[in-house]
């Protein structure tokens, strides 16, 4: 095709889009019906919304499976009557059945890392902030966005319906190694609760594709004029690379699942070989590796980890920033240290595998690469407290739960280079070690960057202010709270206390814990019933919340605050604004902010 | 990609317009074929490592050795069958080649024959994968059953055809995504759906994906019948 010919289809393509989103839409907005504004919608906005709350659904369901699983480990002698009542015969006599607390183990991981971290997480504040804060009427392609959220919601029933059959939901771990999640003769949630699970998982790949495409061509593509990508927010690359993250690493899991499943229904033996169950006998199976599904598994399954904390990343920078009055600090060395996480993310994969029968000097290869994570993620913690240097800190609920994230980044990633060597990892792999540095590094302190999001953006999602004694309630009894349930694991898991037990009462080296176990659950059920106050401040502030008076609540530079205080689909009325400059200019010249719309004066520097 | 970026002048990356100068869908296309081509990657090196850790594997010389209404007692005619099936397979490529064309200079016409020429490819391979499928069954050959010996004579393990079937499965189903797409490409051409927006951008983007499918065979062919 000739560059001409390029140019001529490329104008008549995207103009009559242009238009169609300007016009088009405003003309028939009031035309919507509850179905198409509300269910069916496709409208970035709402389709954010959407994701947020079922994530809420799933952050409370799974939050609530921890607590139970909590009450199993911190008081193992207890029974409560009630139990039984509320999950019959899997807590007979007011205890949890050894096959629940497995099943929920397993799925408390799953929903959190899959359901709150990925879809609740980047599929809120990608669909919420990529068009809004690039310029554009709506997503690439709003129909492949409202695709993305109805599998996403596919996946959320069928997981949910896992929990309701029989032989209970899968319970061989979030990881789904073979044999376990292979043979349904291994154990009762190999059975169809495993079923389930993976065509739950299978469907949030598919969901994950749609919305990850989108994202990566919103960005690209629909920028409004001015907005280079050296002038995007940091949130925006970080969705970005969050997005290519996810389309290249979720169809590798894809494949790991489709021979998991020819392994369970047909006869193969890809991941099995030399095989004996209890009661069933030696299986014919032979010549597979269940090393394979691990590799396939982790190739996923460590993007993953970045997939999760890259948003919570870009969004603590831009809150920084905002509520600090100060510009970034380092904007192009925080684009190349996400860029960095990116690359890196794809070449660790094994590190997870040390233990599991890799060859050793693979894993010292493993280690280097590992490491040099620390690089770019150091960069990362320098910049942020550098921004906050000097600053003239707002300390809004969503600056503090930025700061609480900065704070469990460090601490956890610490921790990450001690389990970053294979030789230290002999003795700390799958011990409580383990659980306290991923807890604190990728999951609460992205539960912290979504928090923090959530707080800052949810004037722009519902006009509306959250109620800030309460958010700072939740922010100090959560940020202590996390720390009182995580730090001690550190000191379990160096003493060797294995991660995924039932009931350590026939150890006596782990006698000693019992009682910090039970500290460890009781703290668990204060911060999970604080998280209850968090959501009954969102939904009653979605209703009572004090309302906004002004475009622009926080003072700050990016385009979704030039847009109305209830925007409609498509974002701005009349013209999309232009950019001139970059999104952190704070503090310059002596005035407090100057928006991305604002053209540059004359006697202004322009290095941005 | 890169060479786009370096000699495009800097201002396509200023916003307001498409830096590789492709509508969205395009673009989106390129990157869901980045992502399949993932799967397919997985799929393809985990057949390797499991091969490469598996003492004997059969020859394709001796397992893919007939075709359609061979005389009985005839010599073996190793990997002709699966020749014939790419060179289908690779002329479907010429052809749709020359429908995206016809479609950038606006000929219907072009657009319709070449089309349906590219379907009829798609077509005959889908056809000649299912009689090698069905042969292959009958030989006894099926997921978890593999009657094949090693070539040095000792019984296989079954993951030869467990690989087997599954990834030349997998890359069926895509040629008869393929095959779907660009029926419903001829049927919006003959509907004037192109002649009405202007242009045969749709056809590019099915071409992509056609020539991909194309693509990722000749790595299936390599993987599973030559080495």
């Amino acid at each position: 095709m000739s560059n001409e010919a390029t140019l001529h289809a490329n104008v008549d393509v995207m103009v009559p889009h242009e238009i169609h989103h300007g016009e088009h839409h405003e003309i028939h907005h009031h035309h919507e019906s509850f179905i198409s504004k509300y269910v069916f919608s496709q409208d970035h906005k709402m389709i954010g919304k959407q994701f947020l709350i079922t994530g809420m659904f799933w952050a409370v369901l799974g939050g609530l499976m921890s607590v139970l699983f909590r009450l199993q480990l911190g008081y193992p002698d207890s029974t409560f009557p009630w139990l039984e009542d509320l999950i019959g015969k899997w807590g007979k006599g007011g205890h949890i059945s050894a096959e629940a607390y497995y099943a929920l183990v397993t799925t408390h991981g799953t929903v959190l890392v899959f359901f709150v971290l990925t879809a609740g997480l980047s599929g809120t504040f990608a669909n919420l902030l990529i068009p809004l804060q690039v310029g554009a009427r709506d997503m690439a392609s709003p129909f492949m966005n409202m695709l993305s959220y109805w599998f996403f919601f596919m996946a959320s029933v069928v997981m949910l319906s896992s929990i309701f059959v029989e032989t209970g939901p899968f319970s061989g771990g979030w990881t789904a190694y073979p044999p376990l999640s292979a043979l349904g003769s291994a154990s009762p949630g190999s059975k169809t609760g495993m079923d389930l699970w993976i065509i739950a998982m299978a469907l949030f790949v598919v969901s994950s594709l749609l919305g990850g495409l989108n994202y990566i061509v919103t960005i690209l593509n629909m920028r409004t004029k001015g907005m280079s990508m050296t002038r995007l927010p940091l949130t925006i690359w970080a969705l970005f690379f969050t997005a290519v993250l996810g389309v290249l690493s979720f169809p590798v899991l894809l494949s790991g699942f489709i021979l998991l499943i020819f392994d369970r229904n047909f006869g193969t033996s890809f991941y099995l070989s030399d095989i004996y169950v209890n009661g069933v006998g030696a299986l014919p199976n032979e010549g597979g590796s269940a090393i394979l599904f691990q590799h396939l598994f982790w190739f996923l399954g460590h993007p993953e980890v970045y997939i999760i904390l890259l948003p919570a990343m870009g969004m603590v920078s831009e809150i920084l920033a905002t509520n600090a009055r100060k510009p970034i600090f380092g904007y192009m060395a925080m684009v190349g240290s996400l860029f960095a996480i990116a690359i890196l993310a794809f070449l660790v994969w094994a590190h997870h595998m040390f233990v599991t029968g890799l060859n050793p000097f693979l894993g010292s290869i493993f280690v280097l690469l590992t490491l040099l994570i620390a690089v770019p993620s150091a960069i990362k913690v320098f910049n942020w407290i550098t921004t906050l240097w000097r600053g003239n800190i707002r300390f809004t609920p969503a600056m503090l739960f930025a700061i609480g994230f900065v704070s469990l980044f460090i601490s956890g990633g610490l921790t990450g280079i001690w389990l970053g060597n294979s030789a230290l990892d002999i003795h700390l792999h799958d011990t409580y070690f383990v659980i306290a540095h991923f807890h604190i590094v990728m999951g609460v302190a992205s539960m912290f960057g979504m928090f923090a999001g959530i707080y800052h953006w949810f004037p722009k999602m519902y006009g509306k202010y959250l109620n800030n004694n309460l958010g700072y309630i939740h922010f100090w009894l959560t940020m202590i709270g996390a720390y009182l349930i995580f730090w001690p694991m550190h000191y379990e898991g160096l003493a060797g206390m294995p991660r995924r037990y039932y009931d350590y009462s026939a150890w006596e080296s782990f006698k000693q814990f019992v009682e910090l176990n039970r500290f460890i659950s009781t703290v668990a059920m204060i911060v999970f019933a604080v998280q209850l106050l968090f959501l009954f401040n969102f939904f009653y502030s979605i209703f009572k919340g004090r309302k906004l008076t002004t475009q622009n609540p926080w003072g700050s530079n990016t385009l979704e605050w030039t847009t109305p205080i209830n925007p409609g689909h498509g974002n701005w009325v009349g013209e999309i604004p232009e950019v001139y400059r970059w999104a952190y200019d704070y503090g310059k010249d002596g005035k407090d902010f100057i928006p991305q719309t604002t053209p540059v004066g004359a006697d202004e520097s322009t290095d941005h | 990609m890169t060479t786009t970026t370096a000699t495009t002048p800097a201002k396509y990356w200023n916003g307001g317009k498409s830096p590789f100068n492709v509508e969205y869908g395009k673009l989106m296309m390129w990157y869901f074929l980045m992502s399949d081509a993932f799967t397919f990657g997985a799929f393809l090196i985990s057949y390797g490592t499991t091969r490469f850790a598996t003492t004997g594997w059969p020859n394709a010389n001796e397992v893919f050795s007939s075709y359609p209404f061979k005389p009985e007692g005839s010599s073996p005619a190793p990997l002709i069958f699966v020749s014939i099936m790419t060179f289908i397979l690779i002329i479907s490529s010429v052809t749709m080649v020359l429908a995206v064309h016809a479609g950038h200079n606006m000929d219907k016409k072009g657009v319709v024959k070449y089309l349906i020429l590219t379907i009829l490819g798609g077509l005959a391979f889908l056809g000649c994968q299912a009689w090698e499928w069905t042969h292959l069954f009958h030989e006894g050959a099926w997921w978890g059953r593999n009657p094949f010996p090693n070539s040095d004579g000792t019984i296989s393990t079954t993951n030869f055809t467990n690989f087997f079937f599954t990834i030349t499965g997998f890359h069926g189903f895509h040629v008869f995504s393929g095959v779907v797409i660009n029926v419903v490409m001829l049927i919006m051409a003959l509907f004037n759906k192109f002649e009405q927006r202007g242009h045969y951008l749709m056809i590019e983007k099915a071409g992509l994906y056609w020539h991909f499918v194309d693509l990722v065979w000749v790595f299936v062919f390599t993987c599973f019948y030559l080495i």
